[in-house]
């Protein structure tokens, strides 16, 4: 079976739009409406973040929807549980992304059967570095057809890029600039010799870019260097007092792609 | 040699550098050069002199006949207290300024918790003249007043952190995404013997003074150069780090950590994180925490702002893990007597953080012929406030 990571870009190679949120936010029993809008307004890609008490590579905006999600009730458990019967209703890619620490009390091993069992295609998990991942996690993730994505940043040396683009097998993902995560960037704001620069290495791995995209300019330009973008605090922000998902989820998507 | 971190970072199972990759180039950095650096006969002989002639090394070990007979046994307190800036926190901040400046960084951010480690780097920032900025929660803002304003005095810029408990985990975090932000320039002087590898490392030895130390002083004073016991207080870990460190394999010294009991390790007001924790990952080390079975890191409570910590340094869950430390756990209540006992028997009023140590004395077996070292970390100006409202006085 092939993942659905691969599928879609395969079939698409350009203005790949991907969104982040944290699932349990603002709501508890939130996370299946937004991803079945996400995917309905044209959306390619979900990154579904698994809150985490400390997140410390996130800016202000996460780490408040993370404290909200986690005093709603949100546990990795309950995440699996309302994801059960996720494939029924969508079929774009799924990635679940947080902190190293609760998948590890679940279990990295089977952390990994439930996400092949529920149908998630991949995971980023910041604090896993690449060698501890080589070492002890990766013939879990292999057994369950999941792809652990890797961050590259404007530090990240040419010969560790390649070391990541070897040890990739889905897409590679370029945090935009040296920060947290958290809106606001204009465009002149990030590094276009580094975007540049990761483009004409000709890497194996697709790359979308995030961290600070969060309006149709920065997507645009951000989808000039790489596959796609991924929007997360402008996304969290744009839904946190919204008591009609589906109005607020398709004007989102609109005002980043008017094309949607 | 049993006890000293591998090339991984690791001690037995605990440590590493779970770091994400925004943060790999300064910790790859680190890892490869501080060694080289740290071990330079140039680096020596800068840090030998600061520690002389700025810290005022060596501290005494001074015999507390008083307390000694109080308890029947014989009781040394290391007196870190004396150092400039009145804690052990100094001569970590003195290794790494150095470090840092060998690394050509020109901006340090330092997390703090009671304060101690905050003005210890706001110290040596101002002797090297390098701009300095201090996470520290907003509850420690306000409960630790005094440090607040000589960092301030210092030149140091001091950022209240509001998030989670405005406690030290908090300023952590904090501190983290200050160096993802600003990953060229700067240079993070942790406090502790906490973080990703190689901190744990490099900060206890640049506290093993403190251990060095006692061995010179004791054979001076008792004829041996080993001790029946050494007691230190943890919150990260770095003064006991530093008391343990050259008595690490004469497996003959009993090593004696104690945490901070908060309100009671049975209450859900402790920072006892041994006591009440389990292994997890959390700031970049794989260690021994306070959380959920979710793996949520739960909020810890003590009295005292430095031990207020979900963690504990990798070289401490390993020396626990092994058996080759003990530790124990003091409450609020019993290091205030502590407090006062230290006050009125020998003159000497200890920070809280240290009082934890000296509380352990009531917990233990002595015999009177026993040597017993206890690392007296800090000096209680910084609590007098919490003294004077709970005393009385
Ligand atoms: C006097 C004193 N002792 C101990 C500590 C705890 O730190 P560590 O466990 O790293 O020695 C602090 C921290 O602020 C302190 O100020």
């Amino acid at each position: 079976m092939n993942n659905r990571i691969n599928q879609l870009f395969e079939s698409k190679k350009e203005n790949i739009f991907s969104v982040y949120f944290t699932a349990g936010f603002p709501k508890l029993g939130d996370t299946v409406k937004i991803i079945q809008e996400l995917e309905k307004n044209g959306v390619d890609l979900i990154e579904i973040g698994m809150p985490f008490s400390d997140p410390t590579a996130d800016g202000p905006t996460i780490q408040r929807s993370s404290e909200v999600a986690l005093k709603n009730g949100m546990s990795l458990k309950l995440l699996f549980e309302q994801l059960k019967d996720i494939r029924q209703s969508v079929n774009i890619p799924l990635i679940l992304m947080g902190y190293l620490n609760p998948v590890y009390q679940y279990g990295m091993e089977a952390f990994c059967q439930k996400c092949a069992e529920v149908g998630i295609d991949g995971t980023i998990l910041p604090d896993l570095p690449l060698d501890e991942f080589d070492a002890e996690y990766r013939k879990y993730y292999e057994a369950a057809n999941l792809h652990n994505v890797l961050l590259i940043t404007p530090q990240t040396s040419e010969k560790r890029i390649r070391q990541i683009d070897d040890a990739s097998a889905g897409l590679i993902y370029m945090v935009s600039s040296s920060s947290t995560t958290g809106a606001g960037k204009k465009v002149e704001d990030f590094h276009q010799d580094y975007f540049e620069r990761v483009q004409n290495m000709n890497l194996k791995n697709p790359r979308v870019i995030g961290f600070g995209i969060s309006d149709q300019a920065t997507f645009a330009n951000a989808c000039k260097y790489a596959q796609g973008a991924i929007i997360g605090s402008a996304f969290v922000t744009a839904i946190k007092d919204s008591d009609n998902l589906e109005k607020d989820i398709a004007t989102f998507v609109k005002s980043i792609d008017p094309g949607r | 040699m049993k006890y000293q971190v591998n090339e991984k970072g690791y001690y037995g199972e605990f440590g590493g550098a779970w770091i994400p990759e925004m943060m790999y180039t300064n910790i790859e950095e680190l890892k490869t050069r501080y060694l080289g650096i740290i071990e330079s006969e140039e680096f020596r002989t800068e840090f030998d002199k600061l520690m002389k002639d700025y810290v005022g090394r060596p501290s005494p070990l001074y015999y507390a006949s008083r307390l000694s007979e109080h308890y029947g046994s014989n009781i040394y307190l290391k007196r870190e207290d004396l150092n400039h800036t009145g804690s052990h926190k100094l001569n970590n901040t003195i290794g790494q300024i150095l470090l840092a400046q060998k690394l050509g960084k020109t901006r340090i951010i330092a997390e703090t918790g009671a304060g101690q480690h905050g003005v210890a780097t706001a110290t040596v920032c101002a002797l090297k003249g390098i701009k300095c900025v201090v996470y520290m929660g907003a509850l420690d803002v306000s409960r630790q007043a005094p440090n607040v304003k000589k960092m301030k005095m210092l030149g140091a810029e001091v950022v209240p952190v509001h998030s989670g408990n405005k406690t030290l985990k908090d300023a952590t975090n904090e501190a983290m995404r200050d160096w993802i932000n600003n990953p060229e320039d700067t240079h993070y002087i942790i406090g502790s013997v906490v973080g990703p590898h190689p901190y744990p490392d490099m900060v206890a030895r640049f506290q093993s003074v403190i251990s060095k130390e006692m061995r010179s002083q004791l054979l001076e004073q008792t004829g041996s150069e080993l001790p029946t016991r050494v007691l230190a207080c943890v919150g990260g870990g770095s003064n006991a780090a530093g008391a343990f460190y050259h008595f690490l394999d004469d497996e003959q010294v009993e090593l004696i950590g104690v945490e901070a009991a908060g309100k009671g390790v049975d209450t859900n007001e402790t920072a006892a994180t041994l006591t009440v924790g389990s292994p997890g990952v959390l700031h970049s080390a794989r260690t021994m925490l306070m959380q959920t079975e979710d793996g949520q890191i739960i909020e810890p409570y003590s009295i005292s702002a430095g031990l207020d910590y979900p963690g504990i340094g990798p070289l401490h869950a390993h020396l626990h893990k092994t058996g080759r430390a003990k530790f124990l756990a003091a409450t609020d209540e019993e290091v205030l007597q502590s407090v006062l006992l230290l006050t009125q028997k020998e003159g000497i009023i200890p920070a809280l953080e240290s009082a934890h140590a000296l509380a352990a004395l009531d917990k233990i077996k002595m015999n009177p012929d026993d040597v017993n070292v206890v690392n007296l970390s800090g000096s209680g100006n910084k609590d007098m406030e919490t003294y004077l409202n709970y005393f009385g006085y």
